[in-house]
C-alpha cells in the first residue's frame, strides 16, 4: 500500500493519535495518569455501547435514532425505582429493564420498519415520549441506587486476592494473555487461509498491525494495573463491541444492513425483507440504549429526569466522526470506536485542562464538521461519492 | 476551414491510471448532424464533457476551436453562453416544478420584484411549439412521460439560443415511435441551420439521421465516416467500433427446447399499486419451456415489466390473481424470497436503481440474492464469497481490476454482467430478463447473448423482455407480443418479423379504439 493510501485509510486513527498527544502535552502529562486512562473508558462507556446500535441505524441509509438519550433515562429510572421501592433484587431488575428496552425497541421498530414512519420523526416522538415517561416515573426527583449487587455487576473492579495489592497485576496478566492470544489467532488464521489457498494480506502489514495493537493493549492494561485494576464495565463494553463487530462484518444479518443502505430497492428485489432490517436496527438500538441506562445508573449511583440528556448527540457524533456514511451503506464498528474514543479524549482532555464547559461544545462541533467534510472531500476526489 | 463550427485537436484527458482520451481529433461542420459512436468506455461522454466545460479548461490537453476562436470553458455556463448545450442521458428536470419553471431554471425571466411569470410561460409555450409539445407550460414535469420530458429538454436548449446541440443517448428510454419523432425533429432543425452532435448506441438511428459518423474506440477517434448520402449500413459502423468484422451479431446455438414446461402463467391479472382501479396486466397467459428463450415485445407501458415483477413474488402491483406453475407444480409466491426459493429470478431493466448496490463491491453484490449459499449458520464465509466472486468474474468475463472494486466504478456492460452473475449465483430455473442489453455496447451485448445461450443449454427457461425487435428476432425461440396490458399475439421465431410484431400491436390498438367508440 502506498503511504497516501495508508493515510487515507487510517485518517481518524492518526487524528486520534495526534489529538491524544496534543492533550497529553497540553495537560502536562495529566491525561496519561492511570486514573484518567481508566476513567476515559468509564465516562464514555455509554457512547461506545450505543454507537454500535446507532451504526446499525445509520447503515440503513443515514437514519439516526434521536430517542436513545430518552430511552436510556426511562430504563435507568425503571431500574432506580425497582431497586429502591421494591424488593425484587438486582437480577430481576436487570431482566425487567432489558425487557422494557426490548419493548421500546419493538415499538420503534414496528413504526419505522412496518409502518414506514420516517425514522427522524418516529424517534423524535420517542425522544419526547420516553423522556416524559421517565420523569413521570421519577416524579421529577433524583432517586439514588444503593443496591450493592447491582452496583457491583456494572461498576466494580476485578481484583484477585493474593496478586492484587498496591499494583493490580491481574490487569496486566490479562493484557499479556490477550496480546499473545491475538498473535496466535493471526498465525492460525493465516495457516488456515494458506491451506485452503485463499488470498492473504502481506505478512508484514498484518503482523505490524497486530504488533501495534498488542503494544496498546499492554500499555493500557499497565495503566489499569496502577489504578484499581480492570473495571467490570470494560468487560461489558468489550462484549457489546465485539458482538456488534462480529454481527456487522461476519453475518448475513449484518450484511443486509449494508445492502439496505446501499440500495434498498435492489435489496428488496434480492429477496430480503427490508422491513425486518429496519425493525431490528431500531430494536437493537433501543436495547443497547437501555443497557447503557443500567451502566450509567450504576456509575453515577443515581438517576434523575435529565439523565442521558443529549447523549444521542454524542452517540451520533461518534458514528459520523468514525467514518459512517451519512448516506448509509458504509461504516464499521472499529471506525466508530475510534470516533467515540476521539470524542472522549477531547472531552476529557479539555476537562483536565480546565476549559470552560461551553467551549467544549464549540470544539466538539468543529471536530464533527471537520471529520465529515474530510470524509466527503476525500471520497469526492476518488470519485466514490 | 471556415465552415467548421467546431474543431477539437489532440484532446487528451488523463484520470489516475486511465487514459480516458488520447489525442482525440474531431471536426464538426456548421449545420450538420454529427454522430459519435463507440463502445461503452470509449470516451464519448468524456469528450463531450471536455467540450461543454463540465471538465474545465486546464484539466485536459489540446485545443478547442469553436466558431474559429479558441475556447477556455471553465464551467457549463461558459459554453452555454456561446450556444453549446448538452442534454445528458439522465434528464436533468425537476419533477415537482412546471415545464416553464424547468425551462428557465437558473436563467429566470425576471421582473422588477421577482420572476416574471407571464413572460416565463409565454416564452416557454413558444419554444415548446417548436418541438411540437402541446401541453400547457404549467404542467408539472412528473405528470408527463419520458418522451415528452426529452422534448422539454430540447425546448430548454432552444430557449438558450443553442447553436450546437449535443444529445447523449437521447432515445435510450424512448419507444420506437417517439424516437422517430425526435430524430425527424433533429433533421428539421438542421434545415434551419442548427448543428447537432448525437451520441447513440442505436446504429440504425445513427445511420438514419447523421451526415457524418465519428467512431471512437479506447479513448481515440478511429475514423470519421461520411454518410451524407445515407449509404452507410450498420455493419460498416460496427466494424469500426469493435475493430473487427462482426459476422454474426447473435451467437448461434443448438435448439435446446424441451417438452417440459418451466414456467406457466394462467389468466394473470394485476392492478396498478397506486391507482388500484387501473388494470395493468389483463388476463395474460403464457408458458416457457425448459431450454427455451421466449421474447416479450411491446411498446413502453405495455405491461411487460409489470407482468414480470408481479410474477416475481408480487414485487409490483395489487389485486394479483391467476395461477403460476413452476416445473409443472402450482406455486403461491407472496414475497421476493418465495420467488427466489421457487427458482425464479427477475433481472431488472434498471440495474442502477433496482439491481445493484453501487457502493458495494463486486463480490458482495454477487452473493446478495442467495447469501445463505456462502453462509454457515448465518455466518458469512468471506473466503468462500470471494472465491465465488472470482469464479463468476472469470465465467462472465467481467472487466474489473479486482472483485473488491466498487460496482459503481465499472462500465455499464460490466455492471450488467455483475447483475446477471448475481442472479445466476441464485441458481434459478426460470430467469426473467428485463431489457438485459439496455445501454450497453455491441461487444458486451454479444457476450450477454452468449450467457443467455449457455443458460438455456443448461435447461433453464429464459424470458427476455426487450424493446429492440432485431434482438428478439435474433435470440428467441418464440415471441409474445403485449399491448396495453394484454397478450395480443404469439409467434414462433420462424414466422416472426418486425412488420408482423408491429402489425399485431397496431391492430390491437385499433381494436381498442373501436371498443371505446362502441362503449361511447
Amino acid at each position: 500500500m502506498k503511504a497516501s493510501a495508508i493515510v487515507k485509510k487510517y485518517t481518524m486513527t492518526i487524528a486520534l493519535v495526534v489529538v491524544f498527544i496534543f492533550f497529553a502535552i497540553l495537560t502536562e502529562g495529566r491525561l496519561l495518569y492511570a486514573q484518567n486512562i481508566s476513567n476515559l473508558l468509564l465516562q464514555n462507556a455509554y457512547v461506545l455501547v450505543m454507537a454500535c446500535g446507532m451504526l446499525m441505524c445509520i447503515l440503513t441509509g443515514g437514519n439516526v435514532d434521536l430517542s436513545v438519550g430518552a430511552t436510556l433515562c426511562l430504563v435507568a429510572s425503571i431500574a432506580a425505582q425497582l431497586l429502591s421501592k421494591t424488593s425484587l433484587g438486582a437480577y430481576a431488575t436487570i431482566a425487567i429493564c432489558m425487557a422494557a428496552a426490548a419493548a421500546i425497541g419493538a415499538w420503534q421498530g414496528f413504526w419505522i420498519g412496518h409502518m414506514h414512519i420516517p425514522p427522524f420523526i418516529a424517534t423524535l416522538a420517542g425522544m419526547f415520549l420516553f423522556r416524559g415517561l421517565g420523569r413521570v416515573l421519577l416524579s421529577s426527583k433524583t432517586v439514588s441506587i444503593a443496591n450493592k449487587t447491582f452496583l457491583d455487576i456494572f461498576s466494580s473492579y476485578i481484583t484477585v486476592p493474593g496478586i492484587d495489592k498496591d499494583v493490580y497485576w491481574s490487569a496486566l496478566i490479562v493484557g499479556v494473555i490477550v496480546a499473545i492470544g491475538l498473535i496466535i489467532l493471526t498465525i492460525v488464521n493465516r495457516a488456515k487461509k494458506a491451506k485452503k489457498g485463499y488470498e492473504m494480506k502481506s505478512a508484514v502489514s498484518e503482523f505490524t498491525q497486530v504488533f501495534i495493537i498488542d503494544i496498546l493493549i499492554l500499555a493500557y492494561t499497565w495503566q489499569l494495573a496502577h489504578y484499581k485494576g480492570i473495571p467490570i464495565m470494560l468487560c461489558w463494553v468489550l462484549l457489546v463491541v465485539l458482538l456488534f463487530a462480529f454481527i456487522t462484518s461476519k453475518t448475513a444479518f449484518g450484511r443486509y444492513f449494508y445492502a439496505v443502505g446501499g440500495n434498498e430497492k435492489a435489496t428488496k428485489l434480492s429477496g430480503i425483507d427490508t422491513r425486518k432490517v429496519y425493525f431490528w436496527g431500531y430494536c437493537l438500538m433501543s436495547i443497547l440504549a437501555g443497557f447503557s441506562g443500567l451502566l450509567v445508573a450504576a456509575r453515577i449511583g443515581s438517576v434523575n429526569g435529565d439523565t442521558g440528556l443529549t447523549y444521542e448527540l454524542d452517540t451520533i457524533g461518534a458514528c459520523f466522526i468514525g467514518g459512517a456514511s451519512a448516506y448509509g451503506g458504509s461504516g464499521t464498528v472499529s471506525g466508530i470506536i475510534v470516533g467515540a474514543i476521539l470524542l472522549g479524549v477531547i472531552n476529557q482532555g479539555m476537562s483536565i485542562f480546565g476549559l470552560d464547559n461551553n467551549w467544549q461544545y464549540v470544539v466538539k462541533g468543529a471536530v464533527l464538521l471537520i471529520a465529515v467534510i474530510f470524509d466527503v472531500v476525500s471520497n469526492h476526489k476518488t470519485g466514490k461519492a | 476551414m471556415a465552415d467548421n463550427i467546431l474543431v477539437m485537436t489532440n484532446i487528451t484527458k488523463l484520470y489516475p491510471g486511465v487514459r480516458a482520451l488520447d489525442n482525440v481529433n474531431l471536426e464538426v461542420k456548421s449545420g450538420e448532424i454529427h454522430a459519435i459512436v463507440g463502445e461503452n468506455g470509449a470516451g464519448k461522454s468524456t469528450l463531450m464533457n471536455v467540450l461543454s466545460g463540465t471538465i474545465p479548461f486546464g484539466e485536459y490537453d489540446g485545443t478547442i476551436l469553436y466558431e474559429g476562436r479558441k475556447s477556455h470553458f471553465k464551467t457549463v455556463r461558459d459554453s452555454e453562453e456561446l450556444g453549446i448545450v448538452i442534454i445528458h442521458q439522465e434528464l436533468a428536470l425537476i419533477p415537482e416544478l412546471t415545464i416553464g419553471e424547468n425551462m428557465f431554471l437558473g436563467n429566470e425571466r425576471k421582473s422588477r420584484f421577482g420572476i416574471n411569470w407571464d413572460e416565463t410561460f409565454s416564452q416557454a409555450a413558444k419554444h415548446m411549439k417548436r418541438v411540437g409539445l402541446k401541453d400547457s407550460p404549467m404542467t408539472l414535469i412528473k405528470d408527463i412521460g419520458t418522451g415528452k420530458q426529452q422534448l422539454v429538454e430540447i425546448a430548454k436548449a432552444l430557449s438558450k439560443n443553442v447553436k450546437l446541440l449535443i444529445l447523449d443517448e437521447p432515445t435510450s428510454s424512448l419507444n420506437a415511435e417517439d424516437s422517430k419523432m425526435l430524430l425527424d425533429m433533429l433533421l428539421d432543425f438542421k434545415k434551419q441551420g442548427m448543428t447537432s452532435i448525437i451520441i447513440s448506441h442505436k446504429l440504425s438511428e445513427v445511420a438514419y439521421v447523421a451526415d457524418k459518423i465519428t467512431v471512437m474506440r479506447d479513448g481515440a477517434t478511429i475514423e470519421t465516416i461520411d454518410n451524407s448520402d445515407r449509404s452507410i449500413d450498420e455493419d460498416r459502423i460496427i466494424r469500426g467500433m469493435v475493430g473487427r468484422e462482426l459476422t454474426d451479431r447473435y451467437p448461434s446455438r443448438e435448439r435446446s427446447v424441451s417438452d417440459k414446461i418451466g414456467l406457466e402463467v394462467i389468466d394473470w391479472c394485476v392492478n396498478h399499486p397506486v391507482y388500484t382501479e387501473k388494470r395493468v396486466v389483463n388476463h395474460v397467459s403464457f408458458n416457457v419451456h425448459k431450454g427455451e428463450i421466449v421474447g416479450f415485445s411491446g411498446l413502453q407501458g405495455a405491461g411487460r415489466t409489470e407482468l414480470a415483477r408481479s410474477i416475481f413474488g408480487k414485487s409490483y402491483g395489487t389485486s394479483i390473481t391467476g395461477t403460476l406453475k413452476v416445473n409443472g407444480r402450482e406455486v403461491k409466491l407472496r414475497t421476493e424470497r418465495d420467488a427466489i426459493e421457487a427458482g425464479i429470478a427477475y433481472v431488472t431493466e434498471d440495474r442502477k436503481v433496482n439491481g445493484l448496490v453501487l457502493v458495494d463491491t463486486v463480490a458482495r453484490n454477487n452473493t446478495l440474492a442467495r447469501l445463505e449459499k456462502v453462509c454457515h449458520r448465518g455466518i458469512i464465509d468471506v473466503d468462500m464469497e470471494n472465491s465465488v466472486g472470482e469464479e463468476y468474474k472469470e465465467k462472465l468475463r467481467v472487466k474489473t481490476p479486482t472483485i473488491q472494486q466498487l460496482v459503481n466504478n465499472l462500465s455499464g456492460g460490466n455492471q450488467q454482467k455483475v447483475l446477471l452473475s448475481k442472479w445466476m449465483f441464485a441458481d434459478p430455473d426460470v430467469l426473467l430478463l428485463d431489457e438485459p442489453t439496455r445501454g450497453i455496447d455491441v461487444g458486451a451485448k454479444y457476450e450477454i447473448y452468449t450467457i443467455m445461450n449457455d443458460l438455456v443449454a443448461q435447461g433453464k427457461s429464459v424470458v427476455m423482455i426487450s424493446s429492440e425487435l432485431p434482438e428478439l428476432l435474433g435470440m428467441c425461440d418464440r415471441i409474445y407480443v403485449m399491448n396495453e396490458g394484454e397478450m395480443v399475439a404469439e409467434m414462433t421465431a420462424a414466422e416472426a418479423t418486425q412488420e408482423k410484431i408491429m402489425g399485431a400491436i397496431l391492430k390491437s390498438d385499433k381494436k381498442g379504439a373501436k371498443d371505446e367508440s362502441k362503449g361511447a
